[in-house]
């Protein structure tokens, strides 16, 4: 049986990283040269890990689906991004950010990758200012914050609404610089579709140019997969269009673990499903918690316009239930008591299944400071108000203008609707402390892997993953790999085993144009995605999950015998690779329900219906579940699961509260 | 949920960068004024597979607004008519029951058609490439509050950080320029300190490289700042103009 080794260092927990960084082996600058790294994605993880391994000067070669490395979905965070920096002076530290990960991930990650991630947190801040990342500033010139939920401090950095474009624009930059020198080549319009082994260890690519339909072969000393999330399992999140895990999927299924695969960010504020045409749902930032109050009547069905709603008619029913935290409870707390006054018969909308979130207050409360500030005495009410829309306007002015934008109201004078959507997931490969999957030379970084947020993700927090991932940690620990490959030398890539994966690929490609069945990969995806949130998404159970499993079996049977792809291979084909994408999701699909099935404990975004305390909050099971679920692929049946035993010296376990 | 408007979509169809393209002309029924424009097209696609026919190739991602890979050229607009809007963004409540969409890709010599609405804009990444960046390497950054910027200048920084990088300022411009591009760039990185070492070098090298990639000239008629999404003011250009020929004046490169 197979041991998964963490390789956590050995040491005191606040010094294991300093150590470990003094003593991993280096690569001397020669061998850097004549060593090649394949980085999948260009988001905050790859393009951060491919702009420094390239400074440090190994070769780089970058491989991203969309037209350009900029496009990749990091850019579309919204709220911040955290560091212990604790220029607020309100008590902020690395153990008090580490205690707030391991806390807000009920207590399902790793202490030592969470306390080093908190550690180089705030370096990140510092190397993206130096990049030019114009963040948010005081009149004094000094970095501004804003709080999160699930902490209590102010240790946000941000770029008004805007912070995930203005970092991975940061790294973008870093990027195109060494491609302008020459050490990293960019293959945009790529698509990766599948991982080389070779005598068991990773050794490069196949990747198909999705212009020409060309499949290539690319050898690397070792492998990067910084290809995010794969929350669009539900056909409808937040995650761009083009989000999937086909490349994880593939690494899986060449003997990566799946690092538990059921633990699903569903976030609270998004703007609620409009119609059978969506294709996307649309977040409206957590940082809106800092001074929206979310609230539903108090009465069921009341049908009267909120502005018409008296104040002693409404329920804040997050600050009555969370006084201690109130709007600023965790996501996974937020949305499901969300989802507990919307079942219960108090939802707003035409749909019903929305809360309001209000910034009126917030109007009034800014409006009155700054009627101050300009010396104004007695205003009227509606100056006020305007003064505060103008406050409320420069810190999150382009989140109102989506909001109208795509629902037509404006959030300035009516408040926003809401619901819980899909968003993160805190699963992917499973990793040890040097990034690496169970296939030595293949690594996993940012939201592909599974390490750093448990069951459930606090705000503001991924990017801090990914950027630490690239920028601060792995050009440290690949050398504990790459030091033992400075003889390797590039392996030709009319290898068998190159071949080998190059012709599976072609076979399934064939495989998905040949069905010429009735019916459209979206339609497919629909079902898929349906399935998903019915029985796999903010509550699940036993009875559920079974039934879901044994209907994505009927679904993939069904794919494969009545799919529609029109077009060719040897061409631009949108549907061909949304095709690769589905087929993908439906395997990914089960394993989820089979990982929620067996996890017999709630935790974070994982709730099981069976378990939970007697008000409703999620109970877990620490003495039988306290460990990672990483999954191995097994070709002739049932996935074969691995536990990773989770160990907390450092924090004492406790039902988590935010009461 | 379906709506109740009939649109007619002329569709700029084209196999690929060697062949001709032509318009094509679909009439689209039951669509709802809440869909996105790019929905519209989901709807029309899924009907195009279910006749046996070939989808339309377009552009799109995030579809929210900020990854700028969306490019549809729309009555005659990049975007389409709404003010700081992608493409993604429109929804069909800004047309009316009865009307004609005519949609084409972004036109410009820079921007090559790959196929249908897709277009190649790589050329955006070189001039990056040339000098879209201050040269810090990982891990030599001092303090993010050692170097104090003032308000202001962080937020007019921002203001032209914002760029999305989706070429509709190239597409609005009769020259097919890509100034307000480049400026936006520019203009970010020469108003902050830690541009300041690079702040020449940087700039002739971008305008170096836009003018190789076969872009246009600016004639300043403010078509690219009118019809910019995120609304990339039109004074960056004359930042750049400003930064350029101060570099020029003084520069080594002679």
């Amino acid at each position: 049986m197979y041991t998964l080794d963490s390789k956590i260092p050995e040491g005191p927990l606040e010094q294991k990283w300093t150590k470990y960084r003094s003593t991993v082996p280096l690569v001397n600058p020669a061998n850097k040269r004549n060593l090649e790294i394949i980085v999948v994605g260009s988001g905050l993880a790859g393009s951060s890990a491919a702009a420094t391994l390239a400074e440090l000067g190994y070769k780089v070669k970058v491989f991203c689906f969309q037209d350009s490395p900029r496009r990749a979905h990091s850019i579309a965070a919204q709220g911040g991004i955290n560091a212990a920096k604790n220029y607020q002076n309100d008590g902020d530290s690395v153990y008090r950010l580490f205690y707030d990960t391991i806390k807000g991930g009920d207590y399902r990650a790793r202490e030592a990758n969470v306390y080093r991630l908190a550690e180089v947190s705030t370096q990140i801040i510092d190397q993206c200012v130096a990049q030019g990342v114009p963040f948010a500033r005081e009149y004094g010139g000094m970095l501004s914050n804003r709080s999160f939920g699930g902490t209590q401090v102010q240790r946000t950095f941000y770029a008004a609404g805007q912070t995930g474009q203005q970092l991975l624009l940061g790294a973008y930059s870093a990027l195109q610089r060494q491609v302008g020198m020459g050490n990293v080549k960019m293959y945009a319009r790529h698509e990766m579709m599948d991982v080389v082994i070779i005598d068991g260890k990773c050794r490069g690519i196949i990747a198909r140019d999705l212009v020409t339909g060309k499949l290539e072969r690319h050898f690397g000393h070792a492998v990067l997969l910084c290809s995010g999330g794969y929350g669009n399992v539900f056909y409808l999140s937040t995650n761009a269009m083009g989000s999937n895990v086909s490349a994880i999927w593939k690494a899986y299924k060449k003997g990566a673990f799946f690092g538990n695969p059921c633990f699903t960010q569903i976030h609270p504020t998004c703007i609620p499903v409009s119609g059978d045409h969506q294709s996307k749902l649309t977040l409206m930032s957590e940082s809106l918690r800092n001074d929206g109050r979310i609230w539903v009547p108090l009465k069921k069905d009341d049908n009267r316009h909120p502005n018409d709603i008296p104040e002693d008619e409404r329920d804040y029913y997050l600050e009555r239930r969370y006084p201690a935290f109130g709007n600023l409870v965790p996501r996974d707390v937020a949305s499901r008591a969300a989802k507990e006054r919307c079942d219960a018969g108090y939802g707003v909308g035409a749909s019903k299944m929305a809360v309001y979130l209000d910034y009126s207050s917030a109007f009034e409360r800014y409006g009155k400071i700054e009627a101050n500030k300009r010396n104004l005495h007695n205003p009227d009410k509606e100056t006020i108000l305007n003064l505060g829309r103008e406050v409320v306007k420069e810190k999150y002015g382009n989140l109102f203008d989506m909001y109208k934008q795509i629902t037509g109201e404006d959030p300035y004078y009516v408040p926003m609707r809401i619901y819980p959507a899909v968003h993160y997931t805190m699963g992917g490969l499973w990793v040890d402390y040097n990034l690496m999957t169970t296939v030595p030379g293949l690594y996993a970084l940012g939201e592909a892997n599974f390490s750093d947020h448990g069951a459930n993700r606090l705000g503001a927090s991924a990017l801090m993953q990914g950027l630490a991932d690239g920028y601060f940690v792995i050009p440290y620990t690949i050398g504990a790999y790459l030091s033992t490959e400075i003889r390797t030398k590039p392996i030709p890539t009319d290898h068998p085993a190159f071949a080998d994966a190059e012709n599976n690929v072609s076979n399934h490609i064939q495989k998905l144009l040949n069905i010429k069945g009735t019916k459209s990969v979206d339609h497919f995806h629909k079902r898929l995605g349906k399935i998903m949130w019915d029985k796999c998404g903010m509550a699940r159970n036993e009875q559920g999950l079974k039934w879901a499993i044994d209907e994505i079996k009927k679904l993939k049977e069904e794919f494969y015998r009545d799919l529609r792809v029109p077009g060719t291979a040897n061409e631009l084909n949108p549907e061909l690779e949304k095709a690769g994408r589905v087929a993908d999701f439906i395997e990914l699909g089960e394993l989820m329900c089979i990982d929620a099935l067996h996890r017999n404990e709630s935790c974070g975004g994982h709730f099981r219906e069976e378990y939970q305390t007697p008000d409703g909050e999620a109970l877990r099971d620490d003495e039988n579940f306290m460990y990672v679920a990483a999954w191995q692929y097994n070709p002739d049946g049932n996935p074969i699961l691995h536990k990773e035993p989770l160990i907390y010296e450092n924090i004492k376990i406790a039902q988590r509260s935010y009461k | 949920m379906a709506g109740n408007m009939n649109i007619t979509l002329k569709v700029w169809r084209q196999k690929n960068s060697k062949e001709k393209g032509y318009f094509e002309t679909h009439l689209l029924k039951n669509i709802s004024p809440d869909m996105s424009f790019l929905e519209m097209f989901d709807v029309l696609n899924e009907q195009l597979i279910s006749e046996g026919k070939e989808p339309i190739a377009f552009d799109h991602d995030c579809r929210e607004g900020i990854c700028g890979m969306c490019s549809m050229y729309i009555n005659g607009r990049p975007h389409g008519p709404n003010r700081g809007v992608t493409t993604c963004q429109l929804h069909m409540r800004s047309f009316k029951d009865g009307d004609t969409i005519v949609v084409e890709p972004w036109r410009a010599k820079a921007f090559p058609v790959i196929k249908d609405l897709v277009v190649d804009r790589s050329a955006f990444d070189r001039i990056m490439a040339a000098g879209g960046f201050i040269s810090v390497n990982t891990g030599n950054a001092q303090d993010g509050n050692a170097i104090p910027i003032s308000k202001e200048i962080a937020d007019k920084a921002f203001a032209a950080a914002t760029c999305i990088g989706c070429g509709a300022c190239v597409a609005a411009c009769k020259n097919a320029s890509a100034m307000l591009f480049v400026a936006a760039k520019v203009t970010q990185l020469s108003l902050l300190p830690q541009g300041m070492p690079e702040r020449k070098r940087r700039v002739e090298n971008m305008v170096a490289q836009m003018d190789a990639e076969g872009f246009g000239a600016c004639t300043n008629t403010g078509a690219c700042s009118a019809e910019c999404p995120k609304e990339i003011s039109l004074a960056t250009i004359a930042t750049l103009n400003r930064e350029y020929y101060l570099a020029k004046l003084t520069s080594e490169n002679v």
